[in-house]
């Protein structure tokens, strides 16, 4: 009963879907106010019906309904209630029940929270939108029904993937979506834009919140995957350049250009053109993305279903999506782009830069992903990409923007000086080189990369703050002056502060991590010892564990300096017999400057066991500075000036067809 | 209506882009094709499994006919499909059908063989793995159609199906007989 | 404070990049030791998904890791090491897409992408219009 509400409630969002993604087109032609009004109402209602239709899965899941097809081939009944909650997403159907839903989440945002948009422009964003969700709805309904019964239904289900059983998945995914999908809005501003002929600061300003929000999301997704693969993986590794990452991490680099450059066009009104373009590959990244996962073109371990036929389906919609904004936008975009000009030393123009960076960056890994299918459809040859290649080509690739980051806050716009702009930052220059220096010679010379990595690292973090620290005139002016002047600094400021800096400490971690990570690969017996790091580990003892719907064998580990036990750390190794599979859960101890790395192996012929044991200083600062980047987003967004950006009384910009270049 | 190179290039790329994702639909990106397509069999010279038997040696392969070499283990679930298939044409004479056992105890071998059959000729043992390397396996079950000059045609990753037998395999062996 | 330091000479000259190889496995000779790693580093494990053998602990990662080494003790080169593994298992094997015809673009067009592009965005630049002289806001020192 309840699946069909759910499967009633499916087919109803997708007839709202379809009235969303029509009528307020027409609508917006004749500027009949009720037509358009009606994307809004039809946002919020396919969301309440999305959200019913969800819940319904949910409540099967969480019911061990396994008359339900999706319940019984991921779920058990010895699953713990957690699990089963977050298995909803844990599959083909049910993630992308989770992908509409964020979809039509966003929608009901833009409708209820839109009441300063241009009606048209609401109109027609909200019809796009509407487009999308009705793609994805039906490619949910007749190709990855979740709701689809079982004739006989077995009395207990087969489970699920136990390394997904996790908290990681519960987090993971939704922050992925949130992200993916998130980036659906500035598509479809963009292309509703280009449907009206028109860019103006205005659009800009709404909807560059909207391109922040979802980075946050993406930036946190992120880092919780990569946090998640290096402590259920057992080996220490926190990024592997794999298909489905590279795919995540292209709208990343991309939505990061979108985010700068729609600063451009809300200050400046300039970089138009380029933003309405960014706008639009940022969410086919995440259409080509899902498209990726799910229909078998790439092999990865995160792929889901590997499925051509539902994999010809999503490549529709991309070429529908991509392909018909794209042609909007060779067509229209001549009419809208007209821009106020700046210098070639400006804040623009270092923003263009800071976006050519990240674009080529994200070409780059586009390459990588995808040239070994394009020779193996040419017949040629069958050839892999792995990290040596990403480390030859991303990584030099990628300093240019790193160190021009810490620059661009302390130009100007429209017009700077270069010389005297780079006076400014005397003081981060200084530190940047004593630190590298010092780097060098703590490395006795034998790691020039290393210590170029610190040095760069350093540089971002001192040029960050240093932001601060030029706007309140610290040290000139008395410290209760620049004081209050940081009190009311606007918060952007403190985004800006804490997305950069935590790059850089993200760049730090990187580089002392895979410098003078440690690792011990030896054959234990009870009570022996050895070392890692900076500790001694004894094996105390391994003991048989019965879990819920596994077994484990766990390892007990005393953890000691200069004889003085601190911590006892448990490993275990997990046996799923219904899926017949094994997991690692490692033991991590950390002291948020390290961690050290114990994972359980096999039992060897020699009467002990092999154990793992790594040791990875600063890696803890990998994910703070990705959380940091993500905070400092959020931080932004915050910034009481979003929230009346759009209602300030502003004479509007409206760039038409006959505008003249630099009218402002 | 103007239209540009600039603003018309993201459409262009995008449509090759297309092009290239609508064709990898069509294609297994899993399956590695094999280094030793018509190329000679590796040599080896096997123990055999049963005890006694003179050993699986590649240079008596050659030569004689067709010959279908299986690798399989007892601890590999997939090679219990193609089984009952293995089976039925181990009485084919007009090939000779081998099997290699991977990284396997004789003995568990053995209680497989015991109980599910067995339609081999001859059995090799490769507990070391080298020759499944110099072969190119990188897993089980694999089977590599070998015609009578000794070349390698085939290589089937995976358990053989009927559908594999027929139209893959069938066509190998008439190529043979006519041949010879 | 001695065993400090030695700690941090080792740290500093300890390299390490995770990998599953184990003692067993290893050659006396640690230059040849370092070289298996290298090697190894590089040649995928076709039974993982994106694992290098020397991270992987699959049984196909170990053979290969004794082979890799084997043919190191009996004298072969690195390029003989990896050829031997690639007769085997093809191009696909190799992490690290040989320079060839058709994947020389796949190494280059990054390069070339970035100095296109910064070309592009400079010839951009160049072909605006002079900015009016006006208000020069510095966004640092001034509210907006």
């Amino acid at each position: 009963m309840i699946a069909e509400i759910g499967q009633f409630a499916l087919l109803l969002a997708l007839m709202t879907s379809l009235v969303q993604a029509t009528l307020p087109l027409y609508g917006a032609h004749r500027q009949d106010r009720g037509l358009m009004a009606l994307a809004s109402y039809a946002g919020v209602t396919s969301f309440i019906l999305v959200a019913i239709s969800f819940a319904a899965l949910a409540f099967s899941f969480l019911n061990d309904d396994f008359s339900v097809r999706l319940v019984a081939t991921n779920s058990q009944i010895a699953k713990p209630v957690i699990y089963k909650l977050t298995g909803v997403w844990a599959n083909h159907e049910g993630s992308m029940m989770l992908w509409v839903l964020i979809l039509v989440i966003f929608s009901a945002l833009i409708a209820i929270f839109g009441r300063n948009i241009p009606a048209s422009l609401k109109a027609r964003a909200l019809a796009v939108q509407g487009m999308i969700a009705s793609a994805f709805l039906a490619f949910v309904v007749f190709t990855s029904n979740p709701f689809i019964r079982l004739a006989d239904a077995p009395a207990d289900g087969s489970g699920m993937n136990p390394l997904l059983q996790d908290p990681g998945l519960a987090v993971h995914p939704p922050c992925l979506y949130m992200g993916y999908v998130g980036f659906s809005v500035a598509f479809s501003f963009a292309v509703a834009a280009l449907i009206e002929g028109k860019v103006d600061a205005a659009w800009a300003r709404w909807v560059r919140p909207w391109v922040l929000l979802a980075w946050c999301f993406l930036t946190m997704g992120i880092t919780l995957g990569s946090f998640w693969a290096y402590y259920i993986l057992g080996w220490g590794g926190w990024w592997f350049w794999d298909p489905v990452e590279n795919v995540s991490f292209m709208p990343w680099l991309v939505g990061t250009a979108l985010l700068h450059s729609a600063l451009v066009v809300e200050r400046r009104h300039a970089l138009v053109g380029w933003t309405i373009l960014l706008s639009i590959l940022t969410f086919s990244l995440s259409l080509i993305g899902t498209f990726v996962v799910r229909s078998g073109v790439l092999t990865s371990v995160h792929s889901f279903a590997t499925d051509p036929a539902r994999g010809l389906f999503i490549l529709f919609i991309i070429f529908g999506a991509t392909g018909g904004a794209l042609v909007l936008y060779a067509f229209r975009i001549p009419q809208v782009r007209k821009g106020v000009p700046f210098a070639v030393i400006s804040r623009e123009s270092g923003l263009l830069l800071n976006n050519v960076f990240l674009v080529v960056a994200a070409a780059t890994v586009f390459f990588g992903t995808f040239w070994p299918l394009y020779i193996d459809l040419m017949g040629r040859d069958k050839i892999s990409v792995g990290v040596p290649y990403y480390n030859l080509t991303f990584v030099p690739l990628f300093i240019p923007i790193l160190v021009t980051m810490v620059i661009g806050p302390f130009l100007k716009w429209k017009r700077d000086d270069f010389s005297g702009m780079l006076k400014q930052l005397n003081i981060p220059l200084v530190a940047a080189v004593i630190v590298l220096l010092g780097a060098l010679g703590f490395t006795l010379g034998k790691h020039i990369f290393t210590a170029a990595g610190i040095g760069l690292s350093a540089w971002i973090i001192v040029g960050s703050v240093w932001v601060m620290v030029k706007r309140t005139k610290l040290g000139k002016i008395p410290l209760s002056e620049s004081f209050s002047i940081l009190y009311n600094t606007p918060r952007a400021y403190f985004g800006l502060l804490f997305g950069h800096m935590g790059m850089g400490f993200v760049l730090l971690a990187i580089t002392v991590v895979t410098t003078w990570q440690q690792e011990n690969i030896i054959s234990m017996k009870m009570g022996q010892q050895t070392k890692i790091g900076f500790y001694d580990v004894k094996l105390i003892g391994v003991e048989d564990v019965q879990g819920p719907n596994y077994q484990a064998e766990r390892g007990t580990f005393e953890l000691s300096q200069n004889g003085n036990v601190f911590r006892v750390m448990t490993a275990e190794r997990r046996f799923y017999p219904v899926q017949q599979q094994q997991t690692n859960q490692t033991a991590i101890r950390t002291n948020l400057v390290s961690n050290t790395y114990i994972a359980l192996g096999d039992p060897d012929n020699l009467g002990g066991r092999t154990v793992r044991l790594y040791y990875h200083p600063m890696a803890p600062w990998l994910w703070i500075g990705g959380f940091m980047m993500a905070f400092g987003g959020f931080v932004s967004l915050s910034d009481r000036r979003f929230r009346v950006g759009v209602a300030q009384k502003q004479r509007p910009t409206i760039i038409g067809p006959a505008a003249t270049a630099g009218a402002a | 209506m103007q239209l540009r190179m600039a603003t018309v290039l993201p459409l262009g790329l995008f449509a090759v882009l297309g092009v290239v994702l609508a064709m990898g639909l069509r294609h297994d990106p899993k399956v590695l094709p094999s280094m030793l397509l018509d190329r000679p069999l590796p040599e080896f010279d096997l123990a055999s499994l049963k005890i006694g038997a003179p050993n699986l040696k590649s240079s008596e392969l050659k030569g004689k006919g067709v010959t279908l070499v299986n690798v399989f283990g007892s601890w590999c679930v997939s090679c219990r499909y193609e089984h009952p298939l293995l089976m039925r044409v181990g009485k084919d004479t007009r090939f000779k059908l081998v099997g290699i056992d991977w990284k396997d105890a004789p003995q568990d071998a053995n209680q497989y063989l015991a109980t599910y059959g067995d339609p081999y000729a001859q059995i090799g043992t490769d507990e070391v793995g080298r020759t499944a390397i110099d072969l190119g396996v990188s897993g089980a079950p694999e089977t590599f159609v070998v015609d009578a000059k000794g070349r390698v045609r085939l290589r089937v990753p995976g358990p053989l199906t009927p559908e594999i037998w027929d139209k893959q395999i069938e066509p190998l062996i008439k190529e043979s007989e006519k041949a010879s | 404070m001695m065993r400090k330091f030695f700690i941090v000479i080792f740290l500093l000259f300890g390299t390490g990049l995770a990998h599953a190889v184990l003692p067993e496995e290893m050659l006396k000779d640690s230059g040849q030791e370092l070289r298996a790693r290298d090697i190894s580093q590089v040649l995928r494990c076709l039974v993982c998904q994106n694992q290098s053998i020397d991270d992987s602990n699959a049984p196909l990662a170990k053979d290969l890791r004794i082979i890799v080494r084997e043919r190191i003790s009996a004298g072969d080169s690195n390029d003989q090491v990896m050829a031997y593994v690639v007769n085997r298992y093809g191009n696909y094997v190799l992490l690290k897409p040989p320079f060839q015809l058709d994947t020389a673009l796949l190494w280059l067009l990054p390069f070339i992408l970035m100095i296109v592009a910064l070309g592009a965005a400079f010839l951009y630049l160049r072909q605006q219009p002079e900015p009016e002289a006006g208000d020069i806001s510095n966004e640092i020192l001034k509210e907006e």
